[in-house]
């Protein structure tokens, strides 16, 4: 299969206006994944598609992670006058990265016999502007498991064909995979608590000590 | 009567009974359970029902398919939240008298599972459970264990009185609320009618 960097430059090449970004992978699997914008994500997706040379045909798996709100430290050399001297000193920057939604796809060929090649997409935040495009006009397998990620995570999937729950109940109202979800407080009996469990059986005895 | 008496008689080939002992010998020997299985126990609960276990040996190998002709229901195996009002429900439409065996850790308690979003913390939070038992999954054994500590429950059932079998006493409850679906959890989370929780041993 040709590399990343190729198969960007062709997507870009084939898809006017189409912008690719490579998304670093630090773990030892070092398995890079093609961050992708919404608004040509449907037209990127059936590029792989139906490319003679990728033919990514199957869509193996959709997945969504979390990335809460969170604040960055980073540690700049900035030159300051210190007693009279420019020396250099180290400063830590805090920035606060805005939180955000993600789905993963990861996607191979059947007929080529390689893969994976894995799609990201972005939502812009994780309340009210949660929402992707749905590849599943691309990948017809991806319908469930979207539906998946739109029940665990809250993602709406734009272009869906049947965009409903499918673990949970339709009546919840809570997305349990994010990493803010707090389940409900049933800690009345808990045998062999420990750490996090122990913690919320604690809270929950004292809770009802109170009452 | 004197257990001795009768054990003599028995030797004379005379045999001298209860109506209460027929009785209870009667049904404790013919459990026809719920074909119903949940997870992953459902495949011990089946292996003890075919022929290297033979569940059959007990009487019990009339597996119904629905509630209204079966005496046992034996929850084998997770029960999600989602599941659990339809779990109730089927209790509920089983004729009396009508037993429940929770069968693995997660039918007992929620198991594995116990801390996660989905699943229900033990069957017994909405109806009443005859015998539990822990394993996971629980061996064939111990579905057969099970089941004849049901019936030495059954046989001693008294059929008259204030402690009379639940069946015989119309005053009893024989269905118990279904849950509702709820915007965070079932609603109510448990039957405190049937379920209170036990108190810690260590605090």
């Amino acid at each position: 299969m040709e590399t990343l960097e190729e198969i960007k430059t062709r997507v870009e090449a084939g898809i006017p206006g189409a912008r690719l970004h490579i998304f670093a992978n630090e773990s030892p699997s070092a398995q890079r994944s093609l961050l992708v914008g919404n608004s040509h994500a449907l037209s990127v997706a059936k590029f792989l598609r139906d490319d003679p040379h990728l033919r990514l045909d199957y869509c193996s798996n959709v997945t969504g992670v979390d990335w809460p709100e969170s604040e960055l430290t980073e540690k700049v050399k900035v030159k300051k006058l210190v007693d009279g001297e420019e020396k250099e000193v180290e400063e830590t920057k805090k920035t606060v990265r805005p939180g955000f939604l993600e789905v993963v796809y990861h996607l191979y060929s059947i007929e080529k016999r390689h893969g994976p090649v894995i799609l990201r997409l972005r939502t812009e935040n994780r309340t009210d502007k949660a929402s992707v495009p749905s590849l599943t006009p691309i990948w017809r397998g991806a319908e469930f498991q979207e539906r998946e990620a739109f029940d665990l995570y809250g993602i709406v999937f734009d272009g869906h064909p049947d965009l409903r729950r499918i673990l949970m109940w339709d009546e919840f109202k809570d997305f349990p995979m994010r990493k803010d979800y707090v389940e409900p407080d049933d800690y009345e009996y808990e045998p062999t608590p420990h750490d996090e469990v122990l913690e919320r059986a604690q809270e929950h005895q004292a809770q009802a000590a109170g009452s | 009567m004197d257990e001795g008496l009768k054990s003599e008689l028995q030797k004379q080939g005379i045999f001298v009974t209860s109506l209460e002992e027929l009785y209870n010998w009667g049904r404790k020997n013919s459990l026809w359970p719920l074909s119903f299985g949940l997870a992953c126990c459902a495949i011990e609960m089946i292996a003890a029902s075919m022929s290297r276990w033979d569940l059959a040996r007990f009487g019990a190998e009339v597996f119904r398919p629905s509630p209204r002709q079966a005496d046992l229901m034996i929850v084998a195996g997770t029960v999600t939240k989602k599941m659990a009002p339809q779990v109730v429900r089927l209790y509920n439409q089983m004729g009396e008298p009508k037993y429940v065996i929770a069968m693995g850790a997660c039918a007992i308690s929620g198991g594995p599972f116990k801390q996660g979003y989905n699943v229900l913390k033990g069957i017994d939070r909405y109806i009443p459970v005859d015998v539990h038992i822990p394993g996971c999954p629980p061996r064939p054994e111990a579905l057969l264990h099970a089941f004849i500590t049901l019936q030495q429950k059954i046989a001693a059932q008294e059929l008259t009185g204030p402690g009379r079998a639940r069946h015989l006493d119309a005053g009893a409850p024989g269905e118990y609320p279904v849950p509702q679906f709820g915007e965070h959890d079932l609603l109510p989370p448990k039957n405190p009618d049937v379920w209170q929780p036990p108190v810690p041993a260590h605090t």
